[in-house]
């Protein structure tokens, strides 16, 4: 599903540069379930936002279904956000004006649907994350855990190939982080999706198929050498 | 989805919505005041014309009586006994109907010669003048002592003088000279056989001080008239109308009119129509209803220039803040969303969408405004209406009357006025030399306003949603990971 090969990214800070990423070679198999780990300011969600499209490398190849993601045009990268690459984020980023329903919705406006075609899915997709009886709820009305789903579900409701979350449970107590982990894991069993998790919880990642671990703008463990009976990534890594 | 989000967004960010609209608002209803103020203020300076010349008149033409030669400016009804002085206890009892003082005839034949011009509509013959009456008793105290002047105004003699001014009109349909038949609120315009008829139109305001109505009659020249129309007359308009044909048999200026009142084929040509009128009729005077605006004084030119100039430029000024009030405070806005549109950006909404977005909560800004802003210049102006003084304008009689000067008239351009008007100064006074007419102000809101305003509040709508914008469409969609908001 992705290759990349020697991925640099930097970002100036002032006169500084400062390289987020400085050369990361990693594979991702399709319908893998991958966890990003490492600490922070390591360049975890500077990976995401690459294999997201969000952004391009400053140097190397991002190959995500054979179409180098570095070189594809602005129109053609919104087009794949859009159809194959769902995002979930650490603090929810719902639209705070928004109800439920509606920010599911905001997912499908690229694709033209029909008004009520895309109210069924909506509401369909939140039916899926047992929200059915907040589906007219604002964000403000709704619990952390609730807005996580709920950000789920819009990222979801357009059945996407990847699912790129960055520390879905960053902001959420331990017993919502195992209902919203227990979803994720569920969701990605059911439908097949490839799933890249970034975390900084060891719990968290060891539910994944497969631990890549950033440190200097690196990965350090993962793909193929990583043996695949044991999940743990190296405790000196994970500060 | 589209409406709702912005619906959602204005809902939540009211307050700033608030500023935004209530600033677009302020700009556009001060337009709408002022344009209304000036709107008002050009229709009392049509009045002011209209009152001078009549509907539809593009220019007129008169002829100055030169000083000393002019028309018999003395009381014909003294005539041949004015050297005279009449005996103590006299009783004195005049009516006379002359053309302004200071005005010349010309010959009736002028008229179908300008009317015949290329750049000429139409052309009608007119006679503006005035009905003197006085009456008193020479008194035995002053009799046969003194000069005219002394005995006017010396103890004991009593003398009433009243007068009244009357247009003699060419009976046309066209429109052009100082009556319209559409003017004509009650009865009826003179009928085309009415030319030497003796009937009478008068100005609905001289009708209600000398309680006329529709039948009765008045008296011009001591002769009788009965009274066919009452017309709503603008002020400083012509007391009583009369046909033609009568006003110059009733003055004795028979084949004669003192005013030629001509309408242009197009706004456009009036001037080159003026020059081509000059060279027909040498010697008169052209004057043009825009050399005529440029004439008037008074209150009426004060407002003019406050409301074109310092009006202008206040709201001018006030709306170019309030757009860019509006577009900084958008830009703020965004600025403040730039999770929020870096995430619409993640989830695959294009550039273009979310500009939209963005525009769209402009353009309903600037139509929340432009509403406000309607209600607020309606308000402005009715306030405006309301508060406005009457204004005055005053004309020169070089234009009102064909230049006449009065102190030919008062001052001995002929000897018989002096010496034998005993009211010579008295009469001086009762004319007034140049015309002041009083305007009411009122701003009405034309159609036209309320459709610049519109598309002033989409102009400022789209500022806001186009400042606003480009600083979205500068947005990277890796904003959508931002800790802080
Ligand atoms: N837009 C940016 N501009 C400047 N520097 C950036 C930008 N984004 C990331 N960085 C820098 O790049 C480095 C990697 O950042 P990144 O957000 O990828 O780290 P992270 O591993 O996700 O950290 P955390 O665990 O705190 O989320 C950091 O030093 C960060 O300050
Ligand atoms: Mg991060």
């Amino acid at each position: 599903m992705y290759e990349l090969t020697g991925i640099r990214k930097y970002f100036h800070r002032g006169a500084e540069t400062v390289w987020a990423l400085d050369g990361v070679d990693l594979d991702i198999a399709d319908g893998e379930f991958l966890a990003i780990q490492g600490p922070t300011g390591q360049g975890k969600s500077t990976l995401l936002v690459l294999l997201g499209g969000l952004d391009r490398p400053t140097e190397g190849r991002i190959v995500f279904d054979g179409r180098d993601l570095g070189r594809l045009a602005e129109l053609q990268l919104a087009e794949l956000r859009a159809a194959d690459f769902g995002f979930v984020f650490q603090s929810f980023n719902l639209i705070p004006t928004l109800t439920a329903q509606e920010n599911v919705e905001t997912a499908l406006v690229p694709f033209h649907l029909s008004p009520d075609e895309r109210r069924r899915r909506a509401h369909q997709a939140l039916v899926d994350l047992g929200l059915e009886d907040r589906v007219g709820h604002l964000p403000s009305e709704l619990s952390g855990g609730q807005q996580q789903r709920v950000a789920i579900a819009r990222a979801l409701v357009k059945d996407p190939k990847v699912l790129l979350a960055d520390e879905p449970t960053g902001n959420l107590d331990e017993d919502t982080r195992d209902e919203i982990v227990g979803a994720l894991e569920g969701l990605w069993r059911n439908r097949g999706l490839t799933l890249v998790l970034v975390t900084h919880d060891s719990w968290v990642a060891r539910r994944a198929e497969r631990i890549a671990v950033i440190k200097g703008g690196r990965v350090n463990y993962g793909d193929a050498s990583w043996p695949s009976t044991g999940r743990e990534p190296d405790p000196e890594l994970v500060a | 989805m589209y409406l709702t989000y912005i619906r959602r967004e204005l809902r939540r960010r009211s307050k700033q919505a608030i500023v935004v609209a209530v600033g677009l608002a302020i700009g556009i209803g001060l337009v709408m005041t002022v344009s209304a103020t000036s709107t008002g203020v050009e229709n009392a300076q049509l009045q002011v014309l209209h009152s001078l010349y009549g509907v539809g008149t593009d220019m007129t033409v008169t002829k100055t009586a030169s000083a000393g030669s002019g028309g018999p400016q003395h009381f014909s009804g003294f005539g041949g006994n004015a050297e005279s002085a009449p005996a103590a206890g006299t009783q004195i009892s005049r009516n006379t109907l002359r053309p302004t003082p200071g005005s010349a005839t010309l010959p009736a034949a002028d008229v179908s010669k300008v009317a015949s011009l290329s750049g000429a509509a139409a052309a009608t013959g007119g006679l503006v003048l005035t009905d003197t009456s006085f009456s008193g008793t020479i008194s035995s105290a002053t009799s046969g002592a003194g000069t005219g002047a002394t005995r006017s105004t010396g103890a004991g003699s009593s003398f009433d003088i009243s007068s009244f001014s009357v247009d003699g009109v060419q009976i046309s349909k066209s429109g052009v000279g100082p009556l319209d038949a559409a003017e004509v609120a009650k009865g009826s315009y003179f009928s085309s056989s009415d030319n030497t008829a003796m009937v009478a139109i008068v100005s609905s305001s001289y009708a209600g001080q000398q309680s006329l109505s529709v039948g009765s009659t008045v008296t011009v020249a001591g002769d009788s008239l009965s009274v066919i129309g009452i017309a709503r007359m603008p002020s400083g308009s012509a007391d009583v109308y009369i046909p033609l044909g009568t006003a110059q048999s009733l003055a004795g200026l028979s084949g004669d009119v003192t005013t030629i009142y001509v309408s242009a084929t197009s706004a456009a040509n009036v001037s080159s129509l003026a020059a081509e009128v000059q060279r027909t009729v040498p010697g008169a005077t052209v004057s043009t209803s825009a050399q005529l605006a440029s004439e008037v004084t008074g209150s009426l030119s004060s407002a003019t220039s406050l409301a074109t100039r310092l009006g202008k430029w206040l709201s001018i000024a006030a709306l170019a803040v309030a757009f860019v009030i509006a577009g900084l405070l958008m830009m703020a806005a965004v600025s403040r969303r730039v999770r929020e549109f870096g995430t619409l950006k993640a989830i695959g909404w294009r550039t273009r969408r979310i500009v939209a977005q963005v525009m769209g909560e402009g353009l309903a800004l600037g139509l929340v405004g432009g509403v406000a802003g309607i209600v607020l210049g309606l308000a402005g102006s009715e306030i405006v209406s309301l508060l406005a003084p009457s204004l005055s304008a005053t004309v020169g009689s070089s234009f009102a009357t064909g230049g006449g000067d009065f102190g030919a008239f008062g001052g001995g351009g002929s000897a018989g006025a002096t010496s034998s008007s005993p009211a010579g100064g008295g009469l001086a006074r009762a004319f007034d030399s140049a015309r002041t007419v009083l305007v009411h102000l009122s701003a009405p809101v034309q159609s036209q306003t309320i459709l610049v305003a519109v598309c002033l509040a989409v102009a400022g709508g789209l500022v806001a949603g186009a400042l606003g914008s480009w600083r979205a469409s500068r947005l990277r969609p890796a904003a959508a990971l931002r800790r802080i908001e």
